[in-house]
């Protein structure tokens, strides 16, 4: 099945579910959902006969400045396909649902996503901070995050020295 | 007469007796048997293990690795610090027993290295600890950490041990 | 399932539960983690690992830096094999930009990847028989890592973090010598060197106890947990990107896949996982020999860049066999000199996610044995 086909087929059966299905480069499909019908379309995907996308290779998170987003990558050994899931979420109140149910693999991917950006899964067996320590204040991988100067009485700041440096935009290529 | 009291003289003419302070024979039998603490953090545990391997083979020079701090003498921070794990290695640290030495291997525990542009790495193992052999590198060839640990040798043979201290 | 339950019903020796902490400074964790193990005796009812001790930020480390300065970076996620992870992020970045590669270049980049390969499944099984109490075995290990070393630091100049591969190409031409010097190690391992080790431990009783029928995953739960790679294959499952979503020009090469058939016990148990590896050693060498016999002589190595160097707005997903499995990199740009977004897909982050389940009721010295053959490195599960 090729890469047109697939994504025809996907735009018919799920035509109420999903926003919009687009390609993407390197032989991917791009599957853009609200994120009431996450759960439904990656069940579809997953338990569907003709598809078989039981393999879930990726989950990430996204700041896109004025909105946030979940993504999912999905892939299909039988039809040798990838899929990619994605649904936008509101920056305010970043809740989405959680997929754990249908692929155990992700409960730590959700919760590096919470850790880092403060997306809330719903329905999420275990959502504490994995990768940062407990105590930690803030989501480290959203836009507008300041760096902490200090972090339980060790002192974080960089040295102006570098600042000067690097206040020239990054220079260093 | 005076040749009874020359104690000193008559010793060094011995060819069997070596002469020498505490201070000194305390220090050489310290610096030979440098135990480290196996403080493998990121990249450069690779390059220590590598030093522990056949080529370098940094057992040569007395130093074999050690899994607890009890028995450790010198702590070789081989890696990137974050500040998830700075307190544990501050807690390492002084669960070993003195006198005790840092060799911080590597930019990353020198300074924060490359990941001086994170938010969770302890720019610079000093900070909580500290530090008597700076050794630069990213990482250190095998060949520089067995010069670090020369010079942690180095300072051990110097110190003044048994010295009363003057008030 | 599990040799320690096999005649010995749990509920007629258990007592009181114990929780034991393990790491994250421990001699057999393979760097920072940490395992908090809720023991019966000596029988585990479950070890949770805690990872993060190594989490450095790289993900928004690369919001900071151009495109180009992110690839020393990508040699720190997997220090072990730091031109596997390269060679994905480099991939992953001209797909995007849709830049053309040197034919010579993907040729170096094949062989670079292989040898690097080679040295990680050397740490890899190395660590595994060192954490298992067989010291020997991983001395002789890190002996032939060092001549991986020696090459690469012909190749590029660094020993372990060797920045080869660049966007658009390579950073240095093979060094007079190196051929042949490459091919010696070559025929070293598969003729000299397999043989001796195979000779020394593999097939040694004590090590073929202590790995066969432990830990054993099964097809389904692999798959449910996403372990990909060598942990993939040695539960039987013949997939390797490589041959099945060619990058690169692997698909230029003949080489086999390796599975676990369950050698001395069940499919799928440590020692599959285990033997899995030394044999991909050997394919790497194959593929090694082929690529330096039809490298092409001349042609560039490198294809120029413009200036200031900028990917056009999009998204993509392109992964790649790591020696832990498959290393995804998902890449975000808006158009322009620095990424958007990049996070890094790696397989010891879901092989970790799978300790949880396969420790269960194992005994405590078991553990050790199945982490090591999960063969995880901290820093690509922190990043």
């Amino acid at each position: 099945m090729d890469q047109a086909k697939l994504s025809e087929m996907l735009r018919q059966r799920l035509s109420d579910a999903v926003v919009s299905v687009e390609d993407m480069k390197n032989d991917d499909t791009l599957v853009v959902v609200d994120k009431d019908s996450l759960v439904s379309v990656a069940e579809f995907l997953k338990n569907d006969r003709d598809l078989g996308f039981t393999t879930l290779m990726n989950h990430l998170g996204v700041d896109y400045r004025d909105r946030m987003a979940v993504i999912y990558n999905l892939y299909s050994a039988r039809l040798r396909k990838k899929v990619t899931i994605k649904a936008y979420l509101d920056r305010e109140k970043p809740e989405a649902p959680t997929l754990e149910p249908l692929f155990p693999g992700v409960s730590w991917y959700e919760r590096e996503t919470y850790d880092l950006f403060g997306i809330r899964f719903i329905g999420h067996g275990n959502l504490k901070r994995l990768l940062l320590p407990e105590d930690w204040e803030g989501f480290p991988l959203r836009k507008d995050y300041v760096y902490p100067e200090s972090y339980n009485g060790i002192e974080t700041k960089r040295s102006d020295l570098l600042d000067a440096a690097g206040a020239a935009g990054d220079a260093h290529v | 007469m005076l040749e009874r009291f020359n104690i000193v003289g008559r010793l060094s003419a011995d060819p069997d007796l070596i002469l020498t302070t505490v201070d000194r024979a305390v220090n050489l039998a310290r610096a030979n048997s440098l135990w480290y603490l196996l403080m493998g953090l990121a990249c450069c545990s690779i390059e220590l293990m590598q030093t522990g391997g056949p080529r370098a083979d940094i057992d040569r020079f007395g130093s074999l690795f050690r899994a607890t701090p009890r028995q450790s003498d010198l702590m070789i921070v081989a890696g990137t610090v974050t500040l998830k794990m700075a307190p544990r290695l501050r807690r390492l640290y002084d669960q070993m027993a003195e006198p005790k030495y840092v060799i911080a291997m590597g930019s990353c525990a020198n300074c924060g290295g490359p990941f001086d542009l994170s938010y969770s790495v302890l720019r610079g193992v000093d900070k909580i600890i500290p530090v008597d052999v700076y050794l630069p590198g990213c990482p250190p060839r095998p060949e520089a950490l067995t010069e670090a640990l020369m010079k942690v040798q180095e300072k051990i043979r110097n110190e003044k041990y048994f010295l009363k201290k003057e008030a | 399932m599990q040799r320690a339950l096999r005649g010995m019903p749990m509920s007629k020796y258990s007592s009181q539960e114990m929780v034991l902490n393990m790491g994250p400074h421990h001699p057999s964790t393979h760097g920072v983690l940490r395992f908090v193990l809720q023991t019966d005796g000596e029988m585990m009812v479950k070890a949770v690992p805690d990872v993060g001790f190594l989490h450095r930020g790289i993900e928004k480390i690369a919001e900071r830096v151009p495109w180009q300065a992110f690839m020393p970076y990508t040699d720190r996620i997997d220090y072990v094999a730091s031109v596997n992870c390269n060679l994905g992020y480099a991939a992953a970045v001209e797909r995007l930009a849709g830049i053309a590669v040197p034919e010579k270049a993907e040729y170096l980049r094949v062989i670079a990847a292989e040898l690097s390969r080679i040295g990680s499944h050397f740490i890899g099984f190395g660590a595994l028989l060192l954490d298992l109490g067989a010291v020997t075995p991983f001395v002789h290990a890190l002996r032939e890592r060092e001549t991986f070393n020696d090459l690469m630091e012909m190749l590029c100049g660094a020993r372990l973090t060797h920045n080869y591969v660049r966007i658009g190409g390579v950073s240095h031409d093979l060094p007079p010598g190196f051929r042949e010097k490459c091919l010696g190690f070559v025929d070293h391992l598969e003729h000299e060197f397999l043989e001796e080790f195979n000779d020394l431990i593999s097939f040694n009783t004590i090590l073929i106890n202590r790995l066969a029928n432990v830990g054993v995953i099964d097809p389904e739960t692999a798959n449910k947990y996403t372990l990909t790679g060598p942990n993939l294959r040695g539960s039987g499952v013949p997939f390797d990107l490589r041959r099945d979503e060619p990058y690169s020009v692997y698909d230029r090469f003949r080489f086999d896949i390796p599975v676990g058939t369950g050698k001395f016990g069940v499919p799928g148990d440590c020692y599959d996982r285990y033997w899995v590896r030394i044999l991909e050693v050997t394919e790497s060498c194959r593929i090694i020999r082929q690529a330096l016999e039809q490298m092409p002589g001349d042609g560039g190595i490198r294809t120029s860049l413009p200036r200031p160097f900028t990917v056009p707005a999009g998204e993509i997903y392109v992964r790649t066999e790591s020696p832990r499995g498959e290393l995804g990199y998902y890449l975000i740009s808006d158009g322009g000199k620095n990424p958007f977004r990049v996070k890094v897909r790696t397989g010891s982050f879901s092989a970790m996610t799978i300790v949880e389940t396969i420790s269960q009721g194992v005994m405590v010295a078991d553990l050790v044995a199945i982490i090591g053959s999960l063969d995880v490195v901290a820093p690509e599960i922190d990043r």
